[in-house]
């Protein structure tokens, strides 16, 4: 085909970028993270960022909304050069961004949170709270949700926090607003109205960057694409003049097996055996048995009681009925510390608050739960701990620049070897993985899957909730579907199908 | 790149622990000790001797012991604003006892009893009841000096036994004292409890993320009671070498001092935030603040100008590192 002869069509017209940045580079000590970048946004335009963890696509967001410096290269808003010293000169060129993990406030309403640092004001200069209540509604219901305004932000669910997070970008008058990951923790009903409103700002003229792993929203939603791999651009263009595998292998460097590589595990003699368990108000009268090396998916929409029920079978919460049984003896676990000492552990959902201590080193992370184990008579031996650290550093493939840096400088995929890492070295029996692909590339996701294949060739007993239905379906030798609270059934591998699953998880028959 | 992705080494640690020494906190605090010393010296003719500056040391030795103690709690992301009214306590139990004829042993077995009980109380308090420790500490603050007052009064317990004052005005060895034997003897103590025992990983822990910590199978609350119990315990060793060393027990006794003590385990680099610091930079902050009271009182400089000085340099020191740091990165940018 004749590329002269296209005939331009809404999103090929090639206006002048709204945002375009230039030979952006940056390094952290023993790391390049970003290396001679380039981007450009169009108005009305969705670009898909893609790339593996460490990648350089957090740096990317990090230096466009003003929390870093770059070393080297420009940024121009409309043509002109700009330079974003702090994340106010972002906002006020018109850039917002919402994150990975965004920061709320717990404490704050939800009005106070979408309307922080530019609340309406009355004429005396005091927060005018009819207006900001006002608002605040409006916006949301622009986003099609019910949540109560006036409710303080810790009272809602991780995919209500979003849609918070969503309405204070927009409650800036932003023109460029760069999403890092917005799907991660929500219901597919969740995204398509996300995927709504990121219809109305293209058609209001903003530019979106949509930073995605899955790849059925970036065909879904974006028109552009950018990708990124060790700090470096090494692709970008329109999707519709590429395909999957081109952008797989753009990704990666080379190609991947996207297939499941579930190893076929005869499943042993029963491990876990959970009856009845409950609590006062998540979930009631969960029952299941679990075998040594199997894998029992647990799929259900947000909000199921599915984490809640893992983080009791860990102790953190206690149930208020039910029996457990571990290898034939009963047991009671009233702490985390009894689930480890019991061999049970649970690799938490949200990684920087549950799963690691981000401002300590590497190694102490990987030798929390062990320390007994690392140490001589509650002395520590920090040989022990780097050997530990090194051992599970090596078998993912673990990216830092050293033992000794604090895993809160580590990339999101990274920060989740290690916190896998640090239970793996506990050697427990039974191990459940709340979500252990969240907001994880393609590449690095392959690989934990092939772990946990691994770890049940093993003989560990593995529990993973996850929302994702090709991982449940791809992973599991069985699934458990939880719906508000209750079992909604238990399917086996050679009965599994999509459709089964969903209606189970939404309860329409 | 080779398309097998191979195994990378990474290594334990990165840069020289050389380079990391001299920019840390600890090394500043060591140069605003010894400008103040060479000060000193040559403000005053009678610094440097050593019978006047042993006489010194007793300015933050019984502070010091406390501030070890509350740097591991403030680690943890707990305070103990108690700390002067065990003291208090603790002395007036002595003091009544030592009016009934208890020996030394007694008094002393005392002390530290009524403080290893009052810190167990705050410890029940926010380990166990879940309050905070900041709002339990000022309640049991007034509750303890409360309590003092009711017994004394305007009055004084005095007739320690000869015997018992050996543990504030004996020496050991030449010019150490014994409260120096024993400050220096809990320094290494702390600092090994602190950075070379599993306990001590576990304090920071609990100071950087209470949720990753407990969800790593630390528990929690056990740790912040112990930490209470040790508070409370080195709080009833300090009642013992103040009470001694004065010889007598006021209800005011060691007024003001959880201040002080808090603002020495701040100087000495620990984040009042929890979660950083060491026990080497809480024992260069106790000679930084000793100088500065003897120097400034060998110059006859009223006790508040004192209070002023630790005040500024308090100030200073936590601000001078983010202003070099702010004047650095303007450079840049």
């Amino acid at each position: 085909m004749n590329a002269a002869v296209q005939t331009p069509i809404q999103e090929t017209a090639r206006p002048v970028p709204l945002l375009e940045m230039r030979g952006i580079s940056k390094s952290f000590p023993g790391v390049r993270a970003l290396d001679q970048v380039d981007i450009a946004l169009y108005p009305g335009t969705v670009t898909a960022l893609i790339g593996e963890n460490g990648a350089g696509k957090s740096t990317l967001v990090k230096i466009l909304t003003g929390i870093y410096q770059p070393d080297e290269g420009e940024i121009l808003v409309g043509g002109k050069p700009v330079a974003f010293v702090t994340a106010q000169d972002a906002t006020n060129h018109g850039v917002t961004a919402i994150h990975q993990e965004t920061v709320l406030f717990d404490e704050l309403s939800v009005a106070e949170n979408i309307y922080l640092g530019h609340a309406p004001k009355t004429k005396l200069g005091l927060v005018d709270w009819k207006a900001l209540n006002a608002r605040s509604l409006a916006l949301l219901h622009s986003l099609e949700t019910t949540v109560d305004v006036r409710a303080k932000l810790k009272e809602l669910s991780i995919a209500q926090r979003h849609l918070v997070a969503i309405a204070r970008a927009l409650s800036v008058d932003a023109r460029i607003v760069i999403m890092d990951e917005p799907t991660a923790a929500l219901s597919r009903k969740e995204v398509d109205d996300l995927f709504q409103i990121i219809e109305r700002l293209k058609s209001q003229g903003k530019a979106i960057l949509f930073i995605s792993h899955k790849f059925d929203e970036v065909y879904e939603i974006a028109q552009n694409y950018a990708v990124f791999r060790d700090g470096r651009a090494v692709g970008h263009g329109a999707l519709k003049d590429t395909s999957q595998n081109e952008i797989v292998r753009l990704m990666v460097g080379r190609s991947v097996d996207q297939v499941f590589p579930k190893i076929d595990v005869t499943p042993g003699e029963t491990a876990l055996k959970v009856e009845n368990y409950s609590h006062p108000t998540e979930f009631r009268g969960i029952s299941f048995e679990l075998r040594r090396g199997e894998i029992l998916g647990l799929y259900g929409l947000v909000g199921a009681g599915r984490s809640e029920f893992c983080q009791s079978l860990f102790g953190v919460t206690r149930p208020s009925g039910g029996r457990l049984t571990l290898e034939g003896r009963e047991i009671t676990i009233r702490s985390p510390r009894d689930a480890i000492a019991h061999g049970v552990v649970y690799v938490p959902e949200e990684r920087g608050r549950h799963g690691a201590v981000l401002q300590m080193p590497i190694f102490q992370n990987m030798s929390l739960p062990s320390l007994t184990r690392t140490s001589r008579a509650g002395f520590l031996r920090s040989a022990e701990e780097f050997a530990l650290a090194r051992r599970y550093a090596e078998r993912f493939d673990l990216r830092a620049a050293a033992l000794s840096v604090p895993v809160g400088t580590l990339s999101g995929g990274n920060q989740q070897k290690v916190v896998i890492g640090k239970w793996l070295a506990t050697q427990p029996k039974v191990i459940i993985l709340d979500e252990p692909t969240k907001g994880i590339d393609i590449g690095s996701k392959a690989a934990v899957h092939a772990f946990i294949s691994e770890l049940a060739a093993e003989g560990l007993s593995i529990i993973m909730v996850s929302s994702e239905l090709p991982e449940i379906m791809g992973m599991s030798d069985r699934v458990l579907v939880m719906r508000e609270g209750l079992s909604a059934g238990l399917f086996d591998r050679q009965s599994l199908d999509a459709e089964t699953l969903v209606r189970a998880a939404t309860g329409n028959a | 790149m080779s398309a097998v992705p191979e195994k990378r080494r990474i290594p334990d640690r990165l840069g020289t622990s050389f380079t990391r020494l001299f920019s840390s906190w600890e090394m500043l605090l060591l140069g605003v000790a010894i400008v103040i010393f060479i000060a000193n010296s040559f403000a005053s003719p009678y610094f440097l001797n050593v019978w006047n500056l042993s006489d010194a040391t007793f300015n933050f030795t019984e502070k010091a012991m406390i501030a070890f103690a509350m740097a591991l709690l403030i680690i943890s992301g707990e305070i103990d604003l108690s700390v002067a009214a065990i003291i208090a306590l603790a002395s007036t139990a002595m003091g009544a006892a030592a009016q009934m004829g208890v020996g030394t042993p007694g008094l002393v077995a005392i002390g530290v009893s009524v403080g290893l009980l009052a810190g167990a109380f705050n410890g029940l308090l926010v380990a166990g009841l879940g309050l905070p420790s900041i709002v339990v500490t000022i309640g049991t603050m007034s509750l303890f000096r409360g309590i003092s007052y009711i017994v004394l009064g305007d009055q004084a317990y005095g007739g320690y036994p000869e015997s018992f004052a050996y543990f504030g005005q004996g020496y050991v060895f030449w010019v150490f004292s014994f409260e120096f034997v024993l400050f220096a003897l809990c320094a290494v103590l702390f600092a090994v409890l602190l950075h070379a025992t599993s306990f001590g990983r576990r304090v920071y822990a609990i100071g950087n993320n209470a949720f990753a910590a407990r969800f790593s199978g630390i528990p929690v609350e056990r740790v912040k009671f112990i930490l209470f119990l040790l508070t409370g315990l080195m709080s009833g060793i300090a009642a013992v070498c103040l009470t001694s060393r004065l010889g007598s027990t006021r209800p005011s006794i060691a007024q003001g001092w959880e201040l002080e003590i808090v603002t020495m385990v701040v100087l000495g680099g620990v984040s009042i935030l929890g979660g950083s610091g060491t026990i080497g930079g809480v024992v260069i902050a106790a000679f930084v603040m000793g100088l500065v009271t003897f120097g400034l009182g060998l110059l006859n400089v009223p006790g508040i100008v004192m209070s002023i000085f630790i005040g500024l340099l308090l100030i200073v020191t936590i601000s001078l590192p983010i202003i070099i740091r702010r004047l650095k990165s303007g450079k840049v940018a």
